[in-house]
Order: structure tokens, then C-alpha cells, then sequence
């Protein structure tokens, strides 16, 4: 066997550095989150989307609500807010208004989002304020013990739905679309590569971009419904999920075991808040309009 | 000779197994042993079929786990 030179450098498998701890705050690890939870999962492929993007991360800032998927932002070795419940999205409005040189990505949960936050979400998504959320959708309130979220699938058994839910849910990418997101995807944990290009993307993309990427919660969703472990939803979302690019969002609703739609649904270009604020001021105002100065950036 | 190997951190792992089902080579098992944690960690069984492609580093949730590629 020739000698081990390798592309990471790794001289021995004791004193190896995986490639995205300096993404992350190690001295934080373990994280909270539960064995065969997808979260770490999808911040493992936002770690690796933040490396080949190239963006200059002081210029990154990571926004959290409450809950399993809130906990990110204090494990991302990016500036981060772990804000109030549900306000994740006005939080970042403000940073982003406020030094439009960053780039604000809102990474929380179903529950936070939607039913907490959802109001913000679609005034977010009506302006096409240009923030980056992805929402983890684990199908249920998971930190607060399990109860009935606004992204929960009829007939499901949860802490407040003894007997099954009999609500209708959101369809969040459907949702997304319709307040008006510039970009709409949807993943699940077990399509990392694709997951990891798509964040990526929208680190490069201009306005509201919204990623759904399904989780498993083995503890909370999939032990009231008898679906086994994390391992048994990955093999379920392998199975169960098609990548259908560009289908149209009101067919690709959630139901408890049916088919999963994934893929990129909607990606398009219409001007953000800020080109339209900066136009209607200097169309008004003329030359008495200053562009208001960043005072909080660097150097 | 192997293409890449994996390094294993062996107490961080939550023994999930996601990497063990996912490498398309089927390099890793669930160990027998325990983690200090309690965990049955993944082990090598058969190294020389590795190609280094990292997914097992994609799909770790604990960040526990990576793989690398031999520069050639």
C-alpha cells in the first residue's frame, strides 16, 4: 500500500478534522438532537453548501426561531440570533434592511414557521424580502413533546390527536409559491447531494428562497405512528419520494404515507424589496435620496 | 489498494446507522462495542472497498464520521 496522501488531510483517524467542523461550534458537541434525527443532517449539507459557495462567511448571518430546528443557530459557527418564537423571519427582515451586504439565512422549524411565524413568513414572501429560509418539517411540534403543527398529516396519532388528526395541513411549498418566493425546493434528508446544491444555490440567489427539507423525528412523529426509526424513514423517503422538477406545487401535498414530491419547484426573478424601495425613492426624491450607509460592517 | 478511508470519531456517534445503509460500497457495520454514550458506533469491515466519496460524511448527523479520497 502506497503512502496515504490524502485531499483532506488526514494522518491518522484519531487526529482527523472533519470537513465541516470549522462550519460548526464544536466545543458545543454533542448537539441536543436525538439519534435518528435529520436535523444535524441538513446543517451537515449546509456546512458542506456554505464551503462551495465561497461566500466570505462574516458576511453570513444564520437566524433561528424556537424549537429542535431553532437550535441551529447556536451550533453554526456563523453570526447567529436565536430570537423569540416564530419571529425568526421579522429578526432577519430587520438585519437584512438594516446591512443589506449580508446574506440572512432564516433556518428554523415547521412549527415556527408556519403556525407561530406564518404570518411573517408570507408578508416575507409578498415583499420577496431577500432572506434564505429553510425550514426543517419534521411533521410535528418535536421539542414541546409532540403535539398537532399546522404541517401535520391527517390521520396521524399525536399528543394532542389521540385519535388522529383530522385537520387539514398546510402544504408549505404550495404556500411558499403563492405569497410569492422567488425560489421553492423541496428535499428530504435522505437527498443530501441534492439538498447540499440546491442551498447552495440560493446562497446565490437574489430574494425569497424557501427550501423544505423533511426530517425524520423517530422520537415524537414516528413512535405514536409505529414508522420504527431515523433509519427506517430515510428508507421510507428512498422508497416513497420522486423527483418531479418544476411540478406544479398544488399536487405535491404531504399525506401520511403517500407519495413524497421532491425537487426544485419554482425559481424565479422578481425585483426584492430593496430595488423596489431604492426605485420609488429615487423616482420620488431624486438627489435629496441618500442610500442610507451600512455603519456596522466591517473595516 | 483502497481509493480513500473513513475516519470514525467514535464518541460522537449516535449510532443512527444512516452511514452504514447509505455507503454505496457497504464499507461500514454497527459494531458490537459501546460508546461511552452507550452507542453502538460503525466500524470498518471491509476498508479496501472505499472510495472515499464522503457520503457517509453527508448523511452523519453528529458529524462523526467522514470520508477522504487517496490523492492520487
Amino acid at each position: 500500500m502506497s503512502e496515504a496522501i490524502l485531499d483532506i488531510p488526514l494522518d491518522s483517524t484519531k487526529t482527523a478534522i472533519n470537513p465541516v467542523e470549522p462550519y460548526l461550534r464544536m466545543d458545543r458537541m454533542p448537539h441536543i438532537w436525538c439519534p435518528g434525527c435529520g436535523i444535524g443532517t441538513t446543517v451537515n449539507c449546509f456546512a458542506r453548501a456554505l464551503e462551495s459557495s465561497g461566500l466570505n462567511l462574516d458576511k453570513v448571518a444564520i437566524v433561528s426561531g424556537i424549537g429542535c430546528t431553532g437550535r441551529v443557530a447556536g451550533y453554526a459557527n456563523l453570526d447567529s440570533f436565536h430570537t423569540t418564537h416564530g419571529r425568526a423571519i421579522p429578526f432577519a427582515t430587520g438585519l437584512k434592511l438594516s446591512n443589506p451586504e449580508l446574506q440572512v439565512v432564516v433556518y428554523s422549524g415547521d412549527g415556527d414557521l408556519f403556525a407561530i411565524g406564518g404570518n411573517h413568513f408570507i408578508h416575507a414572501a409578498r415583499r420577496n424580502m431577500d432572506i434564505k429560509v429553510i425550514c426543517v418539517n419534521n411533521l410535528t411540534y418535536a421539542m414541546t413533546g409532540g403535539q398537532t403543527g399546522p404541517a401535520t398529516p391527517t390521520e396521524v396519532i399525536s399528543a394532542t390527536s389521540p385519535y388522529g388528526v383530522f385537520e387539514p395541513s398546510f402544504n408549505l411549498v404550495q404556500l411558499a409559491e403563492a405569497a410569492g418566493a422567488s425560489y421553492v425546493a423541496r428535499w428530504t434528508t435522505y437527498h443530501v447531494k441534492q439538498l447540499s446544491r440546491s442551498m447552495e444555490e440560493v446562497l446565490h440567489k437574489k430574494g425569497f428562497c424557501f427550501i423544505e427539507v423533511l426530517s425524520p423525528c423517530p422520537t415524537l412523529y414516528q413512535r405514536r405512528n409505529k414508522m420504527g426509526d431515523g433509519l427506517d424513514a430515510m428508507k421510507f423517503y428512498k422508497e416513497v419520494s420522486k423527483v418531479r422538477h418544476g411540478a406544479p406545487t398544488s399536487e405535491c401535498a404531504l399525506t401520511r404515507a403517500g407519495e413524497i414530491v421532491v425537487g426544485k419547484f419554482v425559481d424565479r426573478d422578481r425585483p426584492d424589496y430593496l430595488e423596489l424601495l431604492n426605485r420609488q425613492m429615487t423616482a420620488t426624491l431624486g438627489d435629496r435620496y441618500a442610500t442610507p450607509e451600512v455603519t456596522c460592517s466591517e473595516g | 489498494m483502497a481509493k480513500g478511508q473513513v475516519a470514525i470519531t467514535v464518541e460522537r456517534c449516535k449510532g443512527c446507522g444512516f452511514c452504514v445503509e447509505f455507503c454505496p460500497t457497504h464499507v461500514l457495520a454497527l459494531s458490537s462495542a459501546f460508546n461511552s454514550k452507550g452507542y453502538h458506533p460503525p466500524h470498518v469491515v471491509s476498508g479496501e472497498k472505499c472510495s472515499g466519496c464522503d457520503l457517509c460524511g453527508m448523511y452523519c448527523p453528529d458529524f462523526a464520521i467522514f470520508g477522504a479520497r487517496h490523492a492520487r
